[in-house]
């Protein structure tokens, strides 16, 4: 059922005989699209917006502030948008306060080009339909790496050397970057380092948090080893500061998203000698297990609950619409697709690569969001030196059990 | 005035207040004291693209009957306030039984996420207002004594900092301040340490969001002195020179006596915008080494769970805080209305 | 302003104008460097290479070929339409002055006019209502809005931007007012005019200048908003801040950052043809109004 594992170079492209302004088949309704803005989903809102007809409307709101209005617009009756388009952490709101409808029937009548690793299933109900996936992976400078006399690291423990025979060669003082900021970027670095120790976040079927343990102890010391290698500002790293500081040369390894990966190959804002020399490679694993240290991510669609079954069906049927493969093969390279029509370019390498390494997906539990908020505020007093590991994990579970006791998840 | 026509007169103003901030502040107040039903958990099997996974879930079913039963949310009374992620009442006594020595006590409490943000909003708020009062009274009385046909492109110039929206304005200063920038090289060689760094430490960052602060406020305080500085009465001043009263003197009696409702009015102002502080600490990536109560409801209502009560818990706190820093300046206003009245 | 009492010595002179150029390149430096940089390409305005870059356009030559380039601008306006960002600011900003502005003369003046201590404790209210964080607030809104349908219409937007930006259009007009003499409309009330008569014979002619004063802080806050706009508008309504902001990418996407730069040079310009136009008023308002405090 693993999408990479399976269906890796698919380039079969089965035509569903639609061109633009086709007939998609609908009789009558209204569309209303919520997302994120950018390119891969402005491509797929367009695909959409060729089914509107004089009985049809198609309108779409893609912002960056998708997150914060979704849970209210969904929420008034009749919803103000049919269709949300949601990452695995962001659907985790409607489904806990159940705005978003299973899809089983609508996929039965009108998703016979739907691949079963695109239906999210939530307990035997599907409740999304993936289009793309995103995870962080390792980027490297071939160049600095041949100059050090160090392979391409698998583990985090090979990076951590590595980074340190580049630096005693002295061909650099900061080899090592991530998204590092505090806040969110923080505190998915430490999500990504934890599953990579096979730690759990929770007790098993409670909201009671469990990260203050050798995993956590182990994923926040690598954290460390790793923070050491970077520039001293790392605290305020996000994906633009260590994208412009790849560009700029000045990283020989990096732990950066997939999504990036292209703009950061492409001959914008860098020399050929730094983008000719950028590998892109696996996330590395940590402690000595087996699966990397990163977490998959899925983009993909929902269709809301409190809107009529007609609207519901018109907006399937347009969204399935916007990802047919003509619109995948002429947007190939805007994201890792995983609908059909996807061809993987070298920007798709890393995340490919993680992925068929087993590395896990982003957890969808109704209170990781809470777990994540904490992580990424109370980790930065560790990092900077000012806490032991244990305090830090202490503070963590502290400050996640005051918000979930708030939010009811725990009493 | 009578009652009748005040009423009014007001009504078009009182009725967008009273709708749009009254009552949301009465909703705010009443969703403090509530927190979120008991969620209903069960576990299921939870597949995706990249294979299935044993995850809990919440089970909308039976947690919308209890939803029903109660729409607010469960009675908390004031819980939330007292929290660890507000005043921290449990935390902090703790703390302070179990202390070895007062810093480590201070430490402890330091380490609370409410208390270090308070820490960096009342530093800032007590640096920033006095420093920009008199940068811009400064700048106010430099601009004055300028020759006429300066004055216009200068006043305009002037105000450039507080034009310029935070969103970009210290999206750009933070470029400036990399240690890669203009200001970070530059520090760096005037300083001689290639390693100095304003992001990497607590301390610099503080000063870096401070002189942000004055310099992005100080054009508002500006523009008011250097009105205020046109009525100063000609008369009085000439007086006060033929006494023999020295360029100082004459500023020190007779110009700042006169901008002295203005100081009033400023800090009013300041005092309040600056307790709010928000977009520097966002726009310079400062969250590690700086946090403020705006900063924290953000925090609380951006994350992939908005946590509602807690932000309106924090938000009612700001609100009490504005008000305990405004007392002094109220009083004064106080005293003024019943002397205008008499 | 060559009276005896505003001469002063050498010296002092220059130090002062020392002190004002001093201010004046501080407070201009940032606005002219990203002016300047808006011409250059992303490479070398955020260089991490060497900030001299910036100055002289290094990669902005190997990429666009010249030292100077207009991508930014094109890219802004032309392929993101950025114009449409500026027409829905500019009716957001005008109907919020013109309304902040209505309803604060009407109220202000009250204010100022009535003796009852009441109008002393609207004044604090005012206050308080002001302390109130904006981000709390519009979370609020947002579901009454959604079930109301009046989510993301540019009139919502409007009313939300007048009535935050009422406590401080109300402080500042009633202390503008208190500086109007009161035996200008109590003459007219012995005349025979209703109060209303008083203040729309009387009073308004003589507003203007604090008027527009308290105009420019409304137009400010109206123009420079985020927190209000970004939640509240759709995307056909989005104004220039949050198209700006939506220029800067996410975590998962690259941003078009010197489309930002360059709209939010071009979203200043407006501005000062506006200020250089109501200069003058700008500070003979203040004078006349803020004085009393």
């Amino acid at each position: 059922m693993n999408f990479f594992k399976t269906t890796a170079a698919t380039t079969a492209i089965v035509l569903m005989g639609s061109t633009a302004y086709a007939d998609c088949g609908i009789a009558s309704g209204n569309v209303n699209i919520l997302g994120n803005e950018f390119g891969a989903i402005q491509a797929l809102v367009a695909g959409a917006k060729e089914c509107a007809s004089g009985t049809v409307t198609v309108e779409s709101n893609l912002t960056t502030e998708h997150r914060d209005i979704q849970v209210a617009a969904l929420t008034a009756n009749p919803a103000q948008y049919t269709s949300a388009i949601v990452a695995n952490s962001s659907i985790v709101p409607l489904l806990n306060e159940g705005l978003i409808r299973p899809l089983d029937d609508l996929i039965a009548k009108h998703g016979a080009g739907i691949k079963d690793t695109q239906k999210i299933t939530i307990d035997g109900k599907v409740m999304a339909i993936a289009f793309m996936a995103n995870a962080q992976h390792l980027y490297v400078r071939q160049d600095i790496l041949d100059a050090a006399g160090v392979d391409v690291p698998t583990s985090y423990e090979e990076v951590i050397a590595a980074g340190q025979a580049i630096k005693d060669a002295g061909l650099m003082e900061h080899p090592f970057a991530m998204n590092s900021k505090t806040g969110w970027n923080l505190g998915e670095e430490f999500v990504n380092m934890y599953t990579g120790t096979g730690g759990e976040f929770f007790k098993p079927g409670t909201a009671e948090p469990s990260i203050n343990n050798e995993n956590g102890v182990l994923a926040l010391n690598t954290l460390k080893a790793l923070a050491d290698l970077s520039n001293p500002d790392f605290l305020t790293f996000d994906s633009n500061a260590t994208g412009a500081i790849w560009e700029a040369g000045d990283l020989a390894i990096a732990q950066l998203w997939g999504s990036r990966a292209s703009g950061i190959l492409d001959d914008e804002g860098s020399t050929d000698e730094i983008t000719s020399n950028t590998v892109l490679a696996a996330a590395p694993t940590v402690g000595g297990g087996d699966t990397p240290a990163s977490t998959l991510w899925w983009d993909g669609f929902t269709i809301a609950a409190n809107i009529s079954d007609e609207d519901a069906e018109a907006t399937f049927i347009a969204m399935v619409n916007g990802i047919r493969p003509e619109v995948v093969s002429a947007n190939n390279d805007q994201a890792v697709w995983l609908a059909d029509g996807f061809t993987p370019g070298p920007a798709a390498k890393g995340v490919f690569a993680t992925a068929s390494a087993g590395a896990r997906p982003y957890p969808m539990i109704p209170f990781m969001g809470l777990m994540h908020t904490a992580l990424g505020a109370e980790l930065s007093d560790f990092l900077q030196g000012n806490e032991s590991a244990e305090q830090a994990l202490a503070d963590v579970e502290a400050a996640y059990t005051a918000a979930a006791k708030e939010q009811g998840f725990l009493q | 005035m009578p009652h009748k026509t005040f009423f009014w007169f007001i009504f078009p103003s009182l009725a967008a207040m009273f709708l749009f901030i009254a009552l949301p502040i009465v909703s705010v107040a009443f969703q403090s004291l509530y927190i979120e039903h008991e969620q209903v958990l069960i576990e299921v099997e939870n597949c995706g693209p990249f294979g299935c996974e044993t995850e809990t879930v919440v089970d909308n079913e039976a947690t919308a009957a209890i939803r029903q039963a109660e729409p607010l949310g469960r009675f908390n009374g004031l819980g939330t306030y007292f929290d660890r992620g507000h005043l921290a009442t449990a935390e902090i006594s703790e703390a302070w039984s179990t202390r070895e020595s007062f810093s480590g006590f201070l430490s402890e409490v330091m380490n609370l996420p409410f208390y270090r943000a308070l820490a960096f909003t009342l530093t800032y708020t007590f640096v920033c207002t006095p420093i920009l009062i008199l940068l811009g009274l400064a700048v106010a009385l430099g601009v004055n004594g300028l020759p006429k046909a300066f004055k216009g492109p200068t006043i305009f110039v002037s105000l450039l900092p507080m034009i310029i929206t935070p969103l970009i304005g210290s999206l750009i200063l933070f470029w400036m301040i990399d240690a890669e920038g203009i200001f970070g090289k530059t520090l760096q060689v005037i300083f001689d340490d290639p390693e100095l760094s304003l992001k990497a430490s607590p301390a610099l960052t503080w000063i870096t969001l401070i002189v942000y602060g004055i310099w992005s406020s100080t054009p508002f305080a500006f523009v008011v002195f250097y009105a205020g500085l046109q009525t100063v009465p000609e008369d009085t001043l000439e007086a006060a020179m033929v006494d023999g009263a020295s360029r100082w003197e004459r500023i020190r009696y007779v110009v700042i006596p006169h901008l002295m409702p203005l100081v009033v009015f400023i800090t009013l102002i300041q005092l309040m915008d600056n307790f709010r502080v928000f977009e520097p600490i966002i726009g310079f990536s400062a969250q590690a080494n700086a946090s403020s109560l705006s900063s924290i409801i953000f925090d609380d209502l951006r994350g992939d769970i908005a946590r509602f009560n807690s932000a309106a818990a924090t938000s009612m706190l700001t609100i009490i805080g504005v008000a305990i820093l405004l007392t002094p300046v109220l009083i004064r206003t106080w005293r003024d209305f019943n002397r205008k009245r008499a | 302003m060559a009276s005896m009492a505003s001469r002063r010595s050498p010296a002092l002179a220059t130090l002062a104008t020392g002190f004002v150029i001093l201010w004046i390149i501080i407070a201009s430096f940032p606005f002219l460097w990203t002016l300047w940089g808006s011409f250059k390409v992303q490479g070398d305005f955020f260089s991490k290479a060497d900030w001299t870059n910036a100055l002289w356009g290094t990669r902005t030559i190997v990429e666009t070929g010249g030292a100077f380039t207009t991508n930014g601008y094109s890219g802004a306006w032309i392929e993101q339409e950025f114009w449409r960002a500026t027409m829905n600011t500019f009716i957001v900003v005008f109907f919020t002055v013109i309304i902040s502005l209505t309803f604060g003369t009407l109220g202000g003046y009250a204010l100022a006019r009535s003796g009852f201590r009441y109008a002393f404790w609207l004044l604090m209210i005012a206050l308080v209502f002001r302390a109130m964080p904006h981000i709390t607030l519009v979370s609020g809104y947002l579901l009454p809005f959604f079930e109301w349908n009046v989510w993301g219409h540019l009139p919502t937007s409007i009313i939300v931007l007048v009535a935050i930006n009422q406590p401080f259009t109300l402080w500042m007009l009633h202390s503008f007012f208190l500086n109007i003499p009161k035996d200008l409309d109590e003459s007219a009330m012995v005349d025979g005019c209703t109060r209303f008569q008083a203040f729309r014979h009387v009073i308004i002619p003589v507003m203007w200048p604090g008027v527009v004063t308290t105009g420019l802080f409304s137009f400010l806050l109206a123009y420079n908003d985020f927190a209000v706009t970004a939640m509240l508008l759709s995307q056909e309504n989005q104004t220039m801040i949050p198209k700006i902001a939506s220029f800067l990418g996410s975590t998962f996407e690259e941003g078009n950052v010197m489309f930002a730069v360059a709209a939010v040079v071009s979203a200043a310009a407006p501005l000062f043809v506006l200020i250089l136009f109501f200069q003058r008023q700008i500070v003979s308002g203040l004078t006349a109004g803020a004085v009393k405090g």
